[in-house]
């Protein structure tokens, strides 16, 4: 073996130095990071417009904003949360970090393009900030653009809907890599079943990326010509029909859920086996549940849709599918609970978090069975019961595991150790502060409470409190969290190349990882979790 | 051949490629996919005003383009199969056959579009907007998905000229033609939609 | 992953492009002289009809599904059943309302 220097990717590179030779920079590991840093500050907004939200609600009457505001800012925390946040999330993310190393690549397959994704990325995230702060006012339509009012409103839908499509563009483009990447570079003797599973959750995912947003892509076109040309696509008056908006819109969005859910489901699996020290159970089945919920998740959109007047035939058979696409996602939980069992468990940060993930993602998953059976979901929909099941499912499960990819991989991104002590004080705070705001919205929910109102009867003040102090603790956990964080990426202690163990690819080189991953090409013959 | 030969050239993957211009053609495929869900659903509703409307609409003109694009798409095809061959100037001229052939779709079509803004026969026109809401639908479907398409035509053409520079400098030649190939199958998509679009606004009876 | 680089390639001669031409030429001619015959409910279906068996003879012979790798049909058919599905659920709304 030839003597390479080492040098790792957060070195200069030559050529441009500073920020530039980050900005030309199409090594995989660094788009991923590029990503990171502007989800985490797009979080951050989120958040604090969520904060806001939780203020107004502190007490019943008009607190700190009037309802139009309301409305603006409930629209807005929707399209940064969805659209430049959760969906771009993990895969964008840890994706880019972590797939080729996994499975044994030097980049993606089409690395220039990758950086061209960032960059759409970018132009829509910035467009989608302009559009709150320039026309008449921030959309007030709901992160959803439902017609026949978002063709209506005087305020600034068009350039948000612009935003969302080319925020689309770029998801498309990432998933199209992810695909080839995972089809044409696997190291030589890894085959499908020894790639380890978040690449398969990776690669489902990809999938619904690339054939669903195009539909989302097309229907925000016609919204914006509906806008610019009057068309009456959506319009009753000019003979449209609005839920034919709301399938359109769905058929994306339902499976933009998974997008989010997938390579959430996909770290955790990495996590379980690497802190128990002992082979995954059930390998394939939750490769192939991956495929599964990729593919049935296309069929069930019309379970947003049981109040919008669809026909009682479309209502059973979306209520069927929706119950079908549960199996998987239960068939991931069992094996995750079976591979801890006997195991050597390690109680480490990204396992406090895989653990707080599989608590939230069974709440949030067992509540949206509930919304999925047709004749609960007549009484609660558009409820805060709806709020806080995705919350649960978006925010416990996605966020969840975000921030475990975070603690887990961190070691390896930066080649230093976290003070693991704070960041479990940090775990606890989130996990509490997590329960406490969103919990009482279930409650809320069935005693009847609307969502989007920015008032709300007396006799919902106690539960409304309780959320409100819940989302000030979750935020101090999150700061905590980040700054933790953050100074151990300036100055934490050195961290060795393999902290906790694991033993797929990514532990087998040096933190933080050389330019081109690996110095000789790893050539596999073993599966991905072979403990014991 | 051996794996270390492979590291040394900076990794070129035809079939990589080719998956990778497959799939971007399956999001354009539902891109249309969503317009055609839309078309159907409309069409369902209002069977009747699509009919009326689509009377307004000039066969002939229609039928026209499709026997360009077809031609258009013949004449790609065989650009690939001349490079594979290597005959280079063969195939750069197909290539801008093919480009000429795009530019007389473009042009009917201009004069197709241009007939009915003479006729006020345009989304939002006072004309439209009296008609029967099914009809009103259908121009504006009408509008969108050609519109659409020919934006994708207007795509093409800058792909196709791109092609051409490239075999130009061989940058495409007789063993490196997978670009071509690619171009070739974005070239094909633009005909594959017409295929559908033409009988279903041209056609309804 | 060993066989990366230039697979072996299928060259189509420039006859068999010339006639599949002739053939689609003659379908789109086919398709609108159908109009004429005012087969009224029929005629949806075989419009349509002539268009996908089109679309499969552009797919198989210009876009080289026919002699290409076997994961781009499977791809194909698969995006296909998707595309249908969407209409086949959308319609199990609007023909049931």
């Amino acid at each position: 073996m030839t003597t390479i220097p080492y040098k790792s990717y957060l070195e200069p590179q030559g050529k441009y130095t500073g920020l530039l030779d980050w900005l030309t920079s199409t090594d995989h590991k660094r788009i991923g990071l590029m990503y990171m840093y502007a989800i985490g500050i797009f979080f951050i907004i989120g958040v604090l417009l969520g904060l806001l939200m939780r203020i107004e609600l502190f007490k019943p009457g008009e607190t700190i904003m009037g309802p139009q505001t309301y409305n603006g800012i409930f629209t807005v925390h929707g399209v940064i949360m969805i659209f430049m946040v959760v969906i771009p999330g993990l895969s964008a993310v840890f994706g880019n970090l972590f797939m080729p190393i996994q499975i044994g690549a030097k980049d993606v397959a089409f690395p220039k393009l990758n950086l061209l994704s960032w960059y759409i990325f970018m132009a829509g995230a910035i467009l989608a900030v302009l559009s709150q702060f320039t026309g008449n006012g921030p959309p007030d339509t709901g992160w959803t653009f439902y017609a026949p009012y978002s063709t209506q409103t005087g305020t600034n839908v068009l350039m948000a809907v612009t935003a969302a499509f080319v925020l689309g563009f770029s998801s498309i483009l990432t998933g199209l890599n992810f695909i080839v990447t995972i089809h044409r570079m696997r190291a030589p003797g890894m085959t499908w079943f020894k790639m380890p599973l978040f690449p398969w959750a990776l690669y489902s995912t990809a999938w619904i990326q690339l054939l669903a947003t195009p539909i989302v892509g097309i229907t925000l076109l016609m919204l914006i010509a509906e806008r610019v040309f009057k068309i009456g696509f959506f319009d009753p008056a000019l003979g449209g029909d609005p839920i034919l908006f709301q399938h359109l819109f769905w058929i994306y969005s339902h499976p933009a859920v998974y997008v989010m859910i997938l390579p959430a489901m996909g770290v955790i699996t990495e996590i379980i086996p690497t802190f128990c020290q002992r082979r995954i159970f059930g390998y394939k089945a939750i490769a192939l549940s991956s495929i599964a919920i990729a593919g049935v998740g296309y069929l069930v959109w019309g379970h947003h849709m049981y109040t919008s007047g669809m026909s009682f035939t479309a209502r059973w058979i979306f209520s069927f599918l929706t119950f079908i696409v549960a199996v998987p996602s239960a068939i991931k939980v069992f094996n995750w609970v079976a591979t801890m069992y006997k195991g050597s468990i390690a109680l480490k940060t990204p396992f406090l978090y895989a653990l707080a993930f599989i608590f939230l993602f069974m709440i949030g998953g067992l509540t949206g069975l509930s919304l999925g059976s047709l004749a609960t979901d007549v009484y609660v929909h558009d409820t805060a019961y709806v709020v806080a099941h995705f919350h649960y499912i978006i925010f416990g499960g996605m966020g969840f595991a975000f921030f475990a990819a975070l603690h887990y991989w961190f070691p390896k991104m930066y080649g230093k150790m976290y003070n693991q002590k704070i960041a479990d004080i940090a775990w606890l705070i989130l996990f509490f502060g997590f329960n406490m705001l969103y919990f009482p919205q279930f409650v809320l929910g069935l005693q009847g409470l609307p969502r989007r109102y920015y008032d709300y009867m007396p006799q919902f003040e106690t539960g409304e409190v309780l959320s409100t102090i819940g989302g000030f603790v979750l935020f101090i956990g999150i700061i905590m969290m980040i700054t933790n964080l953050i100074r151990a990426a300036r100055n934490g202690p050195q961290a060795p190349d393999n902290p906790w163990g694991g033993k797929t690819l990514e532990w087998t080189i040096p933190s933080p990882p050389p330019m081109e991953n690996f110095d000789t090409p790893p050539v596999v013959s073993k599966e991905p979790y072979d403990y014991e | 051949m051996s794996d270390v030969a492979i590291k040394h050239d900076e990794h070129r993957d035809d079939l990589g490629a080719k998956l990778g211009m497959w799939l971007f053609i399956f999001t354009e495929l539902l891109l249309f996919g969503g317009l055609f869900l839309v078309y159907a659903v409309y069409r369902d509703i209002y069977a009747e005003d699509f009919h009326l409307g689509a009377l307004q609409l000039n066969v002939t003109l229609g039928t026209l383009n499709t026997v360009v694009l077809l031609i258009s798409s013949m004449t790609v095809a065989m650009s690939i199969t001349a490079i594979q061959r290597g005959n280079k100037k063969l195939s750069m001229q197909l290539v801008l056959l093919t480009v000429l052939l795009a530019c007389v779709f473009l042009v009917n079509k201009y004069f197709e579009w241009g007939a009915k803004f003479e006729h006020d026969l345009y989304p939002g026109s006072d004309l439209v907007l009296q008609f029967k809401r099914g009809s009103i639908i259908f121009f504006g479907l009408y509008f969108f998905m050609t519109g659409l398409h020919m934006f994708h035509v207007v795509i093409g053409m800058v792909v196709l000229m791109v092609m051409w520079f490239k075999l130009k400098n061989t940058t495409i030649n007789k063993d490196d033609n997978v670009l071509l190939e690619n171009g070739g199958l974005y070239w094909h998509l633009v005909d594959l939609i017409w295929i559908f679009l033409f009988p279903l606004l041209y056609l309804v009876t | 992953m060993s066989n990366h680089k230039a697979e072996h390639q299928h060259i189509t001669d420039y006859w068999v492009y010339g006639l599949i031409l002739v053939i689609l030429l003659a379908l789109t001619f086919i398709t609108v002289y159908m109009v004429h015959l005012e087969l009224a409910a029929w005629s949806v279906a075989i419009a349509l009809g002539i268009a996908s068996v089109k679309a499969t003879i552009v797919l198989a012979y210009f876009m080289h599904l026919k002699f290409d790798n076997m994961l781009f049909k499977i791809l194909v058919v698969a995006v296909v059943m998707l595309f249908v599905s969407f209409i086949l659920l959308t319609f199990a709304d609007y023909l049931y309302r």
